[in-house]
């Protein structure tokens, strides 16, 4: 893929991410994340699970530095983005995508140009100001589309769109970039439990299909175990839990989320 | 319905308490709107007094006197041309300013300048700007244009830059974390939000530049304003009058054109 000079087409042997040591202090002297560190690599999707303002939304912004960490690394595909500022931060942000709690489409634009938001990273701004995309981006977006379900909807603006519609434009809007890692956060919370479990499908289905290791915040504690590989459990700032959705015990959830009569 | 209430807060004392100090700032208020028409001797006796004088000035300018039609159409082409061409520049000025002076898009140490700009803009009435390009640039349209169109930019400058200040910034998180260029952010996670706003000030300050530029003449930086004023030196009230008269029609005229433009975008 076009994207990839670095990383030929067939071998995805270097998409991964790598968090080393991370620390998140908003108030210098109390971390909200303390020495994080853990590995993902492959097609294997993660949960990160924890009680509300344990620091899930940190973490995950951490990783594109949309949120600088404190101190600690963070490797894509084998980069350093920590170090990263201007204009090479921005090139590795292309490699990251992400997905919201509550999609941030631009609800004025067109679903088409929603998507085509996936490649404002890769096209110069004059061109994606004239909609002078490459005829791959749009047969991309097109193609994406389709497979999502919308592709009668190109043309309507976001506004129209219901949630998981919507959530679904924004997932598109991610894979758009190509992106070596998937960030989702919270992807379910403003949807119903219906819609909720079409949005992890897909989720995991592109994945798999673009070899995509997948990293999502959820509250969900069914919806993690059923569809991801891996849970990590966040607590006090750090990892509580790192394993397997069936080796979760109400234990380990009472570390995590506190209390115990809501397990009963 | 009355009954039901009281039983309720019954224990809880009034819910509605009453505020004293705002009760005496009202009545201070009123005391000093007295005081000063007192002082200014604004009175009845005055107002009755000038109704006369009034009529007698109104009762002058009839028959309304089209004679000299030619100069009025010609003082009102330069009259709209000062409008349009300074909403043309002031409209593209304001865009950037605006931007740069909206604290959630730019770091303090650009809103800082930009917003002392637009305060600057906006801490003169249009006729004190006009003496000074007069001044500055000598008689003529010139003058005006430049007065209007720094009069545009303090207002589109003002509220686009607080219109900007007020989108969702869902959108901007999604496109930094997509990696765009910021000018490709702008364009399409702000602009968007705030693009029919920017019409609707645009159109309305289209509107304020007309009916500025048929009075900005009167200090001698060109349009209509110069005749006008001629016109109440001479004591030519019925000329004055159809000059009166051409301007309610240009700026009706305006009016129902910057709706119909307002209709296309909306």
């Amino acid at each position: 893929m076009m994207s990839d000079q670095n990383n030929p087409v067939g071998t995805h042997a270097k998409r991964s991410l790598k968090i080393e040591n991370l620390v998140k202090e908003y108030v210098p002297g109390k971390p909200i994340l303390n020495g994080i560190s853990f590995e993902v690599k492959g097609t294997s999707s993660v949960a990160i699970i924890g009680a509300s303002g344990t620091g899930k939304s940190t973490l995950i912004r951490c990783v594109n530095k949309l949120i600088p960490p404190t101190s600690g690394n963070v490797y894509v595909s084998g980069e350093n983005i920590t170090k990263l500022t201007g204009k090479e931060l921005r090139r590795a942000r292309r490699k990251i995508g992400m997905v919201f709690q509550e999609f941030n489409l631009v609800e004025r634009l067109s679903v088409m140009e929603n998507v085509l938001c996936g490649r404002l990273g890769y096209v110069a701004p004059w061109r994606a100001w004239m909609r002078k995309y490459q005829t791959e981006d749009i047969d991309l977006a097109f193609e994406l589309l389709e497979s999502i379900g919308l592709v009668d909807f190109a043309h309507q603006r976001a506004d129209s769109l219901s949630g998981g519609q919507r959530q679904r434009v924004g997932i598109a809007r991610a894979i758009m970039q190509e992106p070596h890692v998937l960030l989702a956060d919270e992807p379910t919370s403003s949807l119903d439990p219906k819609t909720s479990v079409e949005i992890m499908e897909l989720l995991l289905g592109l994945s798999e299909s673009h070899s995509l290791p997948l990293l999502i915040n959820i509250h969900d504690v069914e919806l993690a175990k059923r569809y991801t590989g891996r849970v990590i459990g966040l607590a006090n700032g750090g990892i509580v839990y790192d394993g397997s959705p069936a080796g979760l015990s109400n234990e380990n959830l009472k570390e995590i989320y506190g209390g115990a009569s809501w397990l009963e | 319905m009355a009954g039901i209430i009281e039983k309720t807060t019954v224990g809880h004392g009034n819910p509605f308490k009453v505020n004293w100090w705002v009760r005496f700032a009202w009545a201070a208020a009123f005391l000093y709107v007295i005081y000063a028409a007192n002082y200014l001797d604004v009175s009845w006796v005055r107002f009755i007094g000038g109704l006369s004088n009034g009529a007698d000035f109104l009762g002058e300018m009839v028959p309304v006197n089209f004679s000299r039609w030619k100069l009025l159409v010609g003082n009102l082409v330069e009259t709209v041309e000062i409008a349009v061409i300074a909403s043309a520049f002031g409209i593209v000025f304001s865009l950037p300013i605006g931007l740069l002076a909206a604290r959630n898009m730019m770091p303090p140490w650009i809103t800082w300048p930009a917003r002392v700009f637009i305060a600057l803009c906006r801490s003169f009435h249009p006729v004190i700007f006009a003496i000074l390009f007069v001044k500055a640039v000598g008689f003529g349209p010139l003058a005006g244009i430049l007065t209007l169109i720094f009069a545009s930019i303090g207002f589109i400058g003002k509220l686009f830059a607080e219109a900007i200040e007020e989108i969702s910034l869902k959108p901007v998180e999604a496109l930094r974390a997509s990696g765009a260029p910021f000018i490709s952010i702008i364009m399409y996670a702000v602009v968007p939000q705030v693009q029919n706003r920017f019409i609707g000030f645009s159109s309305y300050q289209f509107d304020a530049n007309l009916r500025n530029s048929t009075m900005v003449g009167i200090v001698g930086a060109g349009g209509i304003g110069g005749t006008l004023f001629a016109a109440f030196q001479r004591f030519d009230y019925d000329f004055l009058a159809a000059i009166l008269i051409s301007i309610i029609g240009l700026v009706m005229v305006s009016e129902c054109i910057s709706l119909q433009i307002k209709k296309v975008f909306q």
